[in-house]
């Protein structure tokens, strides 16, 4: 019999190690949750700091008189007239009216690509709305072309600008000029482009070895032959680079592998073309007109460091889109194309409207058909289905299609709503039934969870009384039941909010360039939603989509939030009431 | 008491409690009357009266035999705690005394018979004293029992004394009356044993006191006789 | 009275027999699935008093009271055979409506279970379902005699529309019977209605049953010996699902004739 102190001694002794076991675990814990919260920190950082640059766009200001003949060409300000109205044109002579100078077709082409002619149709449906306008001048104001708006957030390439110093000189103030400069303020520019050629040419050559190289090791002599063609190739290359380096040459060419280098003068931008003299003298063509050919002390050469080869927006375009931006006519607001415009080719009126309103009334579809059934049978099969092999297999079946993977609704769909029914595909209404029969077995398991937390104490008060049954669970058990079947249903309605694979299948893919309308017509028009918006964006070849991507990630994540909230909101709400 | 208590949250206990306390003074009081009675019986020698005293006492035993019965209804249905467990307890104790005082009046009515064969004595003035002291304590007591004085159950302890001081010298009398005249012995002899019964009556008298005071302060209280050797009692 | 193998008589003291009676049981067998938890109970109840069931855990007196308003059904497994009859009227039968019958026989569980509605709410809704008021005014006297039978209008009357579950528990318990005198039953049943509430409460309980006999039949099971003592007239004893005695309370407490009930009583085993 062992003493009382042995037993204290003993317990005392395993004391101190089954605290510390506690004290790992609590750190282990802590150190768990603070990998998740930094996993989720981290993963949320980077989609927010990749959207940053859609949340902002350049929008271009331009007054445009509305001239009667071209807006209005029937004359009688009817709808039909107006609807054939030039409004393209009309945008295209205010852009002209900024750069008088520039004129020939080629130029022309460039300056316009500044902006898209999609945008005529804002303009049309301006005037639609108040044909008073017609005759006119207003100020219309429409976003420049997703590439420019890139230049301007500095997306696309640094650049630098320097003064060289000393005196020069323009020729003329349009058209193809010469600048001469007092010193050799172009040298450092030539010795630069002479390197960057020798250096690529090195680059060349040594290809060209390697081929060689792997043409002698090879065996089979066609692969021989192929490889000392591509040798050859690289060093004729490589020669001609070095050619053009050659300080004997007196002038160098620039070319659309280099830097592109513009001069500043006189409230005028020069691109350069060629530099000669030594360094002292640049010819080029204007991009912008200069204001006089005095010669002025205060100049610039400005490099844009990534070549133009290597980039979609010219020359001219970046010196044009930089020149109204120094003038006021292109400022920097906050994208509300995002949201009030639906899906477009071009990024920068692409907009997520049309995925909301695709997204709500699949939603609603979804609620107004997963919820009361679910409900229903789990209040059928809870509270008055008698408990044998039947409804125990018909348990086993609703809990196995919860774990079905949701792509095969979307083949169900397809082959029974769209192939059988035929209804309409990528309507918002036959979504909405494939993701409630996806959401339905999580309803239905919810609602049951629910409904068994009620105490039986109600029920039984509730028959004692002379309740029947139904009105036992009508006004007693659903009642107290209600959290839980709601949260329950904002579960399983916000997964599906986030459903893409389903979706795809029946046909939601599809580019919508108009949003659905929110009414009940609407249902059946083709929409697209969130998830699916965000699959097709993330494909979109400009880059200007993919700031845009990520946006829409984050405005779907704020969506979901906002319906989570809402459920913890009304889930207070109901407890405290009973 | 002069507050007086929350009644019972259950009326019907607190009415069969009443009943019983009501049914005690009941019986007190018949008993008083009983003893009141059968001393004038004594006093006055007047048989009708000494009969109705033999006769009420069996109404006396029949209410003993109801007290008891309810007793050990209230008991066994009612559990009773702390005053209502003492008032019951002594409910059950006091008639059992009182029961005593009632055969007691009986045996002195049935003297009463045989007193009247014989020439009335001088000394029946000093029973008669007597026997009005042991009435007027069993009244005190009674008196003690309904207005539930604990004070009051002291002055009938002490006032027993008197009624033991009394048969003490009544006792001497008697036996210097009888050695005196020897013709006066059978007539002495009974008055002797009224006597006593009235002393025994006193002693039950200041059990039921005793038995009132515990049920109103519960405390036991044994007073301690001063025992005089000399005393016959 | 059936016999059952080795099973002993029920011993019925001579009120118990042939009295005036509102229920009558007769030959009632109660199964849960294959075991049988009641064998054979007879016992006449008789109206406008109250009759205790009392017993060790597990005797079927539970059972036995939930047969009388059909609560048994609830449960799956559960059969009920033999006869019930509430005023000569065979009720455990299949054309009786279960829902009908509750209207008759209201019932009061262990645990108070006020529905999770206001206090108005509570007492309104067995006269609203069963059609018992027509206008808000009637409802509203119903509501307010109930309390007042309950004895809770008192202290409720200022505060109807607050929830019924804010109460205290004797007040819930309360609450409860004044939702079951709303439809105005013939019988209450009351399972251990005072298990779960304090002396004081329990004391305001049993003041209200011994009021409500006088109009009603109330039947209570009870694990207290000492609250069937004070609250019943009559007090049927069970045992493994046998009526061993059943007579008047006072007999039964002061002179049990059977000595497993003077054991039970006395607390020789149980």
């Amino acid at each position: 019999m062992t003493d009382r102190t042995d037993i204290r001694a003993m317990v005392q002794a395993r004391l101190a190690k089954r605290y510390r076991a506690e004290g790992r675990f609590r750190i282990f814990g802590i150190l768990a949750i603070i990998a998740a919260i930094s996993v989720l920190a981290l993963l949320i950082g980077s989609i927010a700091s990749q959207s940053l640059s859609a949340f902002r766009v350049n929008e271009l200001t331009r007054s445009i008189t509305l001239d009667a003949n071209r807006v209005d060409p029937a004359g009688d300000r009817s709808e039909a007239s107006l609807r054939r109205g030039a409004y393209n044109g009309l945008m295209q002579d205010a852009l002209r009216a900024e750069f008088p100078s520039v004129e020939n077709r080629g130029d022309l082409r460039q300056l316009f690509g500044l902006y898209t002619p999609l945008n005529s149709a804002r303009l049309q449906n301006r005037v639609l709305a108040d044909p008073s306008l017609v005759g006119q001048t207003i100020d219309f104001t429409f976003p420049i072309s997703d590439d420019a708006d890139r230049y301007l957030q500095g997306l696309t390439t640094t650049s630098q600008e320097m003064a060289p110093g000393g005196a020069a000189t323009v020729s003329a103030t349009t058209g193809e000029v010469r600048i001469t400069a007092d010193t050799d303020v172009f040298s450092p520019i030539v010795a630069d482009i002479r390197e960057t050629l020798i250096a690529r040419a090195s680059q060349l050559e040594n290809r060209a070895s390697r081929y060689e190289a792997r043409a002698t090791a090879t065996v089979s002599a066609e692969a021989a032959e192929g490889l000392g063609r591509e040798a050859a190739q690289a060093r004729s290359e490589a020669t001609s680079l070095r050619e053009l380096a050659a300080p004997a040459g007196e002038s160098v060419n620039m070319s659309p592998d280099l830097p592109s280098r513009l001069v500043r003068i006189n409230g005028g931008v020069v691109q350069i073309d060629r530099i000669s003299d030594g360094g002292r003298t640049a010819e080029g063509r204007v991009l912008v007109a200069l204001d006089h050919t005095s010669t002025s002390q205060d100049w610039s050469i400005w490099t844009l460091d990534i070549p133009q080869s290597a980039r979609r927006i010219l020359d001219s375009q970046i010196v044009w889109t930089e020149t109204l931006r120094e003038r006021g006519r292109v400022v920097e607001r906050f994208n509300t194309y995002l949201f009030t415009n639906a899906d477009s080719r071009e990024p920068e009126l692409a907009g997520v409207l049309g995925a909301i309103i695709g997204t709500a009334l699949t939603m609603l579809v979804t609620m107004l058909l997963a919820v009361p059934v679910g409900v229903a049978t789990a209040v059928y099969l809870e509270e008055f289905a008698p408990k044998n092999r039947l409804t125990g297999f018909i348990e086993v079946n609703i809990n196995n299609l919860a774990a079905v993977p949701s792509i095969v609704f979307g083949l169900l769909g397809l082959a029974v709503f769209i192939s059988l029914f035929g209804m309409p595909r990528s309507a918002p209404l036959v979504g909405g039934m494939v993701l409630a029969l996806m959401t339905l077995p999580t309803v239905i398991i919810t609602s049951r969870a629910a409904l068994k937390a009620v105490p039986p104490s109600i029920r039984e008060a509730a028959l004692g009384v002379g309740a029947s049954r139904l009105q036992t669970v009508v006004h007693h058990v659903l009642p107290l039941a209600a959290p839980g079947i709601l949260t329950g249903s904002i579960i399983g309605l916000a997964q599906a909010m986030g459903e893409t694979a389903p979706l795809l299948m029946i046909g939601m893919v599809a580019f919508v360039a108009d949003a659905p309308s929110l009414s009940l017509g609407g249902l059946t028009e083709p929409a697209t939603v969130m998830p699916v918006q965000i699959f097709l964006w993330s494909d979109g070849a400009e880059r200007a989509f993919e700031p845009r991507t990520a946006a829409a990630i984050l405005i779907l994540l704020a969506l979901m939030i906002g319906f989570n909230a809402v459920a913890v909101f009304l889930r207070r709400r109901f407890e405290r009431r009973w | 008491m002069n507050t007086k208590p929350p009644s019972h949250t259950v009326r019907a206990y607190a009415d069969e409690l009443t009943a019983l306390s009501d049914e005690l003074a009941r019986m007190g009081g018949l008993c008083e009357r009983q003893v009141g009675d059968c001393i004038a019986a004594v006093v006055r020698r007047d048989p009708a009266v000494a009969s109705a005293v033999v006769e009420g006492d069996q109404k006396v035993d029949a209410m003993e035999t109801a007290i008891e019965r309810r007793v050990i209804r209230i008991l066994a249905l009612r559990q009773p705690m702390a005053s209502d467990l003492r008032a019951s307890i002594s409910a059950y104790r006091i008639s059992g005394d009182l029961e005593r005082v009632g055969d007691l009046a009986k045996n002195i009515a049935h003297r009463t018979h045989e007193l009247n064969k014989s020439e009335p004595l001088d000394l029946t003035r000093s029973v008669e004293r007597m026997g009005k002291l042991v009435v007027a304590n069993l009244h005190r007591c009674l008196n003690a029992f309904s207005t539930g004085s604990a004070d009051e159950c002291l002055a009938v302890c002490r006032g027993d004394e008197e009624v033991d001081e009394h048969y003490n010298s009544l006792f001497r009398e008697l036996l210097s009356f009888m050695i005196e005249d020897p013709k006066t012995i059978t007539a002495c002899a009974h008055l002797l044993f009224v006597a006593k019964n009235l002393e025994r009556i006193g002693d039950h008298t200041t059990n039921i006191a005793e038995m009132i005071h515990y049920q109103l302060t519960g405390t036991e209280w044994r007073r301690e006789l001063p025992h005089d050797p000399t005393s016959m009692a | 009275m059936a016999d059952s193998g080795n099973r002993t008589s029920t011993v019925y003291h001579d009120a118990a027999r042939n009295l005036a009676a509102k229920i009558t049981l007769d030959g009632v067998d109660v199964f849960y699935g294959q075991k049988q938890a009641v064998h054979s109970v007879a016992m006449q109840i008789p109206d406008r008093s109250v009759t205790a069931f009392i017993g060790p855990s597990g005797c079927g007196k539970s059972t036995i009271l939930r047969t009388i308003n059909r609560m048994n059904e609830t449960i799956d497994i559960a059969r009920t055979f033999g006869s019930i009859r509430i005023d000569g009227e065979e009720i455990n039968s299949k054309e009786v409506d279960p829902v009908l019958l509750r209207a008759r026989v209201g019932m009061v569980f262990q645990k108070p279970n006020p529905f999770p509605k206001s206090i108005f709410d509570n007492v309104a809704y067995g006269p609203r379902i069963h059609g018992l008021a027509t206008s808000k005014t009637e409802l509203s006297d119903i509501v307010e005699t109930s309390l007042r039978k309950a004895g809770l209008w008192d202290e409720v009357a200022d505060r109807l529309d607050q929830p019924g579950n804010g109460l205290s528990g004797g007040q819930q318990q309360r609450l409860v019977i004044a939702r079951a005198i709303a439809v105005s039953p013939e019988v209450i049943l009351m399972d251990e209605p005072c298990s779960a509430l304090d002396p004081i409460a329990t004391a305001r309980i049993e003041e209200l049953i011994d009021e409500l006999r006088e109009n009603y039949c109330i039947v209570i099971v009870t694990h207290s010996m000492a609250q069937a003592a004070r609250v019943s007239q009559m007090t049927a004893f069970f045992h493994m699902g046998d009526l061993v005695e059943y007579g008047p309370t006072e007999d039964i407490f002061t002179n049990p004739h059977q000595s497993r009930t003077q054991d039970y009583i006395t607390g020789r085993f149980g």
